[in-house]
């Protein structure tokens, strides 16, 4: 048993950027990619619900597409380029259209799923930058939500969604 | 006016941006995590437990099991609804020499982190001796059940009777008579964020615990006693925190081990619920049979209910008491007059998790089997089911109005509504009176389609007092301290909206700080949907007190009586013209000048509880093959007497129908025969998604203010919530009319409906 500790704690170099900043890091083989951010580089916007898939409120965005931090290793991540909900105010502050829309549209309750409903719409709207409600609700619909029904969350995603395509043009 | 706007949220800027604070994002330098060692087993006796190896593994620092804990530790004593024939069930932090269910704590293990403390936990040799489980509320009853727990004697723990008139006599008169067994199957709260605690304990014994919610207070003082400490020397915290609803914030075993565990150590101990582990320690909830008699003329008016009721307890009495089977009962007749009642409730033991209260607990239950009643008479009586209502409900002239039963030590007394308008409202919206043609004609073209209505009084405004304190500083920003909690319902907004109202201030000024031990004095925390009506109350009297105190200085600086002053835009003006008489800038270093404190307290006490009520109606559309039902159209009208901040109160309403969506259809927390939890990961337990849930109209009336608080407001917490099950039930019988399907349990899973529509031929 002690050998196998003494395995399980060998550490690894990693190197990952996260919103931007890049990070070298030694972590445990077992460490999970959303302890890595939580627990070392202190970003604990990012939230852990189930640790196993389902709830996604540890979303994050891994070299462009939603992943559940929680499904993940952090040597896995080794060279990653990561978004998470800190990344997503401009570097003056601004907030995001999707955080404003959140906000204007009582877009959360608790506030534990809403980094990974951002993290999920953020992706959905560098995709579709004009969705239907039924394609956002379909979007988010591996992001559990107990507060609010969605419907906030999809007014916000709606509002966000309009206030960019204003901006693009 | 800031009261009545829908104003965004002052929680939101730091939730959205990452910068929320809940209990898990809190690290202290020599910090260490703690994992529960739970049973495996639903019912068996501890024979022996070996932590020798697991103490010399790499990392551990502290393992726990009952024989480490005083000798003289007590259990944990109920909040609400006490009584002392329920004692001998109560449970203690660590399992002594019995386990009760799934997950009863066996053992604690501290590790320089989570990862070693599970590790080690693995090497923890328990010896069980395994006994037969009961895992169904009336077999527990039956004699040859074995017995939970052998002082009590019975796994019947209490009866609550519950008589108006003499309803056996009345049915004996009554030309109709039905009689149902109705079933509300176990599930609960299932918040997002799971438990967690952070406990610190420095050289001279303090300790400060992170992570409190929802009743600090009360548990600050019940921590010190079963620690054995001075209620000083402890501080509670609350934390930003990930959902509510009931389950989060009851004292359980966790909050004294974590806080003794941090006391042998003196290191910050933390521990995070993990969400296998939140299925089987955290209160379950709802799981109820019914057998009602229910007695009625050609009319459709009902006039003796009778109700036989078997509520499953789980193995241990938790904090709440009786309080949930005595809400079903004192709440079961819902809107409607009676003349004769009689409910009987058994609260049993099983050996499955504990139960405590979820969202509209007992109004979700019994108004599930109201009114799936009301439209079994209906039925029977070949009448339109809102007829039937309509002739049952408690008229506006009859308010105050007591139906006869008691729950939480007051009798139930209506204070003030009108419950026909509501259903109006919801037939006009849906289209009631034109369904039945687009009825047939959706059966035309092969489809299911239905209507049905959902009734409902809720509660709200549980006493008996809440306090606040409300103090300007000299900058002209307020602070408003009090007793409640924030689970994510929006307190911190509400009453900085009622500050503001009072005090002619923006809300942004306002501060609201709640659930420090350290900082608030007292209060009762937010449950049972009292915030805005209790707390929101003390909150406007005390900003109340310090307006006349602002008042009366200004007034003897204008020389003008105070009753021709009023605070507006930030300042004093002449109430009639509005004119500005004296900004805030100018008035505050007057009041510092004469050493006036401009802080003012205030409790409020509350002797009765406060009634809101409404209707709820779901078209849904059956696929006759699959059974899978879908939602075409949900309304919910809602008067509540007066909204403080109607977004806010929509957000509610429809964020708690959609957990009335979950478990009318979807969440079933499942035993086995052996009382394992077959339900216990979200893999399947399924909470509803935004695929299921269906986009909500929502109608806030303001017609009937309450008249026992000084803003007029019923809460809005638990109305989206008890109506919807009975709802969608509803609408499936009367889509599939012709079938006569028993729709009588929940959850309303597809495979039922599927089946049913297999072996019950259309009736015609």
């Amino acid at each position: 048993m002690t050998e196998k500790t003494a395995e399980s704690n060998r550490l690894k170099t990693i190197t990952l950027k996260v919103n931007h900043k890049e990070y070298t890091v030694d972590v445990e083989p077992r460490m999970l990619l959303s302890d890595v951010l939580r627990d070392i580089l202190r970003l604990t916007g990012t939230h852990v619900g189930c640790e196993h898939g389902v709830c996604g409120a540890c979303t994050i965005t891994m070299d462009g597409r939603p992943v559940r931090s929680c499904l993940v290793f952090g040597v896995q991540a080794d060279q990653a380029d990561i978004v998470t909900v800190e990344g997503l105010e401009s570097e003056d502050g601004e907030l995001h259209p999707l955080q404003k829309g959140f906000w204007e549209k009582h877009g959360l309750q608790c506030g534990f799923c809403t980094p990974g409903m951002l993290m999920t719409a953020c992706h959905l709207l560098e995709h579709n930058p004009d969705p239907s409600r039924e394609e956002i609700r379909e979007a988010i619909s591996g992001n559990l939500c107990r507060c609010t029904g969605y419907q906030g969350i999809v007014d916000a995603v709606e509002y966000a969604a309009k206030e960019m395509r204003e901006r693009a043009e | 006016m800031s009261i009545g706007a829908s104003l965004k949220r002052l929680e939101d800027y730091n939730l959205l941006t990452g910068r929320g604070q809940y209990v898990g994002d809190l690290q202290f330098s020599d910090q260490c995590e703690a994992v529960i060692i739970r049973s495996p087993h639903a019912h068996a006796i501890i024979r022996s437990i070996d932590v020798e190896e697991a103490r010399g593994f790499d990392g551990v620092l502290l393992i726990l099991t009952a024989s480490d804990l005083p000798d003289d530790l007590r259990p944990i004593p109920m909040r609400l609804s006490p009584d002392p024939i329920l004692e001998k069930a109560l449970q203690y932090p660590l399992a002594k020499d019995r386990v009760r269910y799934v997950g009863d704590p066996v053992a604690v293990i501290v590790a320089k982190n989570r990862y070693m403390a599970e590790d080690a936990a693995d090497l923890i040799k328990i010896e069980y001796e395994v006994l037969p489980p009961v895992t169904d509320a009336v077999q527990s009853l039956e004699p040859e059940a074995p017995i939970l727990h052998p002082d009590a004697g019975t796994n019947e723990m209490y009866l609550i009777h519950g008589k108006k008139g003499d309803a056996a006599e009345r049915l004996k008169t009554c030309e109709h008579v039905l009689e149902e067994e109705l079933y509300v199957q176990r599930h609960s709260g299932i918040p997002m964020e799971t438990r967690g605690l952070l406990a610190l304990c420095d050289e001279d014994e303090r300790l400060t615990v992170y992570g409190a919610a929802k009743v600090v207070h009360f548990n600050h003082q019940l921590m010190a006693r079963l620690l054995n400490k001075n209620i000083d020397e402890i501080r509670l915290v609350e934390t930003d925190c990930g959902g509510g609803f009931g389950p989060r914030g009851e004292f359980y075993p966790e909050d004294y081990l974590i806080p003794f565990a941090a006391m042998r150590l003196k290191r910050p101990v933390k521990w995070i619920e993990d969400r296998l582990e939140h299925f089987k320690a955290t209160n379950h909830s709802r799981e109820q049979k019914h057998r009602v008699t229910v007695g009625f003329d050609g009319d459709g008016r009902i006039y003796a209910l009778r109700d036989e009721v078997f509520f499953d307890q789980g193995g241990y009495i938790r904090t709440h008491g009786t309080t949930v089977p005595s809400l079903t009962q004192a709440m079961l007749p819902g809107p409607y007059d009676f003349s004769d009642i009689e409910i009987v409730t058994h609260l049993v033991l099983t050996n499955k998790t504990p139960v405590g209260t979820y969202r509209g607990p007992g109004r979700f239950e019994g108004t599930f089997v109201r009114e799936r009643v009301i439209d079994m008479v209906a039925a029977h009586l070949k009448l339109d089911p809102t007829v039937v209502r309509e002739r049952n409900y408690i008229r506006p002239e009859q308010m105050p109005y007591s139906n006869g039963l008691s729950a939480l030590g007051q009798v139930i007394e209506y204070d003030s509504g009108d419950y026909a308008e509501t259903l109006d409202r919801a037939r006009k919206f849906m289209g009631w009176d034109e369904f039945a043609g687009k009825q047939s004609r959706a059966r035309q073209e092969g489809r299911f389609i239905g209507l049905g209505f959902a009734s409902f009084v809720e509660k709200s405004g549980f006493g008996p007092w809440e306090f606040a304190e409300v103090e300007m500083r000299p900058d002209g920003r307020v602070i408003c301290k009090t007793g409640l909690t924030e689970v994510g319902q929006g307190i911190t907004t509400t009453l900085a909206q009622i500050c503001s109202d009072q005090l002619g201030i923006p809300y942004g000024d306002v501060s609201v700080v709640h659930g420090d031990t350290a900082l608030v004095e007292k209060g009762n925390g937010s449950f049972a949907t009292r915030g805005a009506v209790v707390g929101g109350s003390a909150a406007w009297h005390a900003a109340g007190l310090l307006k006349e105190k602002l008042l009366n200085i200004a007034a003897g600086q204008l020389e003008v009586p105070a009753d021709m002053l009023a605070l507006k835009n930030g300042g004093v003006v002449y109430a009639e013209t509005g004119q500005a008489a004296m900004p805030l800038e100018e008035l505050l270093p007057v009041c510092s000048d004469l050493g006036i404190s401009l802080c003012e307290k205030y409790t409020f006490h509350i002797e009765h509880m406060t009634y809101p009520y409404g209707c709820h109606a779901a078209e849904v559309e059956l696929d006759p093959d699959t059974g899978a039902l879908q939602i075409l159209n949900y309304y919910i009208a809602y008067d509540l007497g007066k909204a403080i901040n109607p977004m806010l109160v929509e957000g509610q309403l429809i964020g708690g129908m959609a957990q009335g969506l979950g478990g009318a259809i979807y969440e079933n927390l499942k035993y086995d025969e052996i009382g394992q939890l077959v339900s216990g990961s979200f893999m399947d337990y399924l909470i509803p998604t935004s695929m299921e849930v269906p986009e909500v109209t929502t109608e806030i009336l303001e017609n009937y203010p309450s008249p026992l608080n000084p803003l007029g407001v019923k809460g809005a917490g638990e109305g989206g919530t008890v109506a919807v099950a009975p709802a969608i039930a509803n609408a499936i019988v009367n889509a599939l009319q012709e079938y006569a399907i028993p729709i009588t349990s929940l959850p309303l899973r597809p495979e039922r409906i599927r089946e049913a529509l297999k072996q019950m031929k259309p009736e015609r």
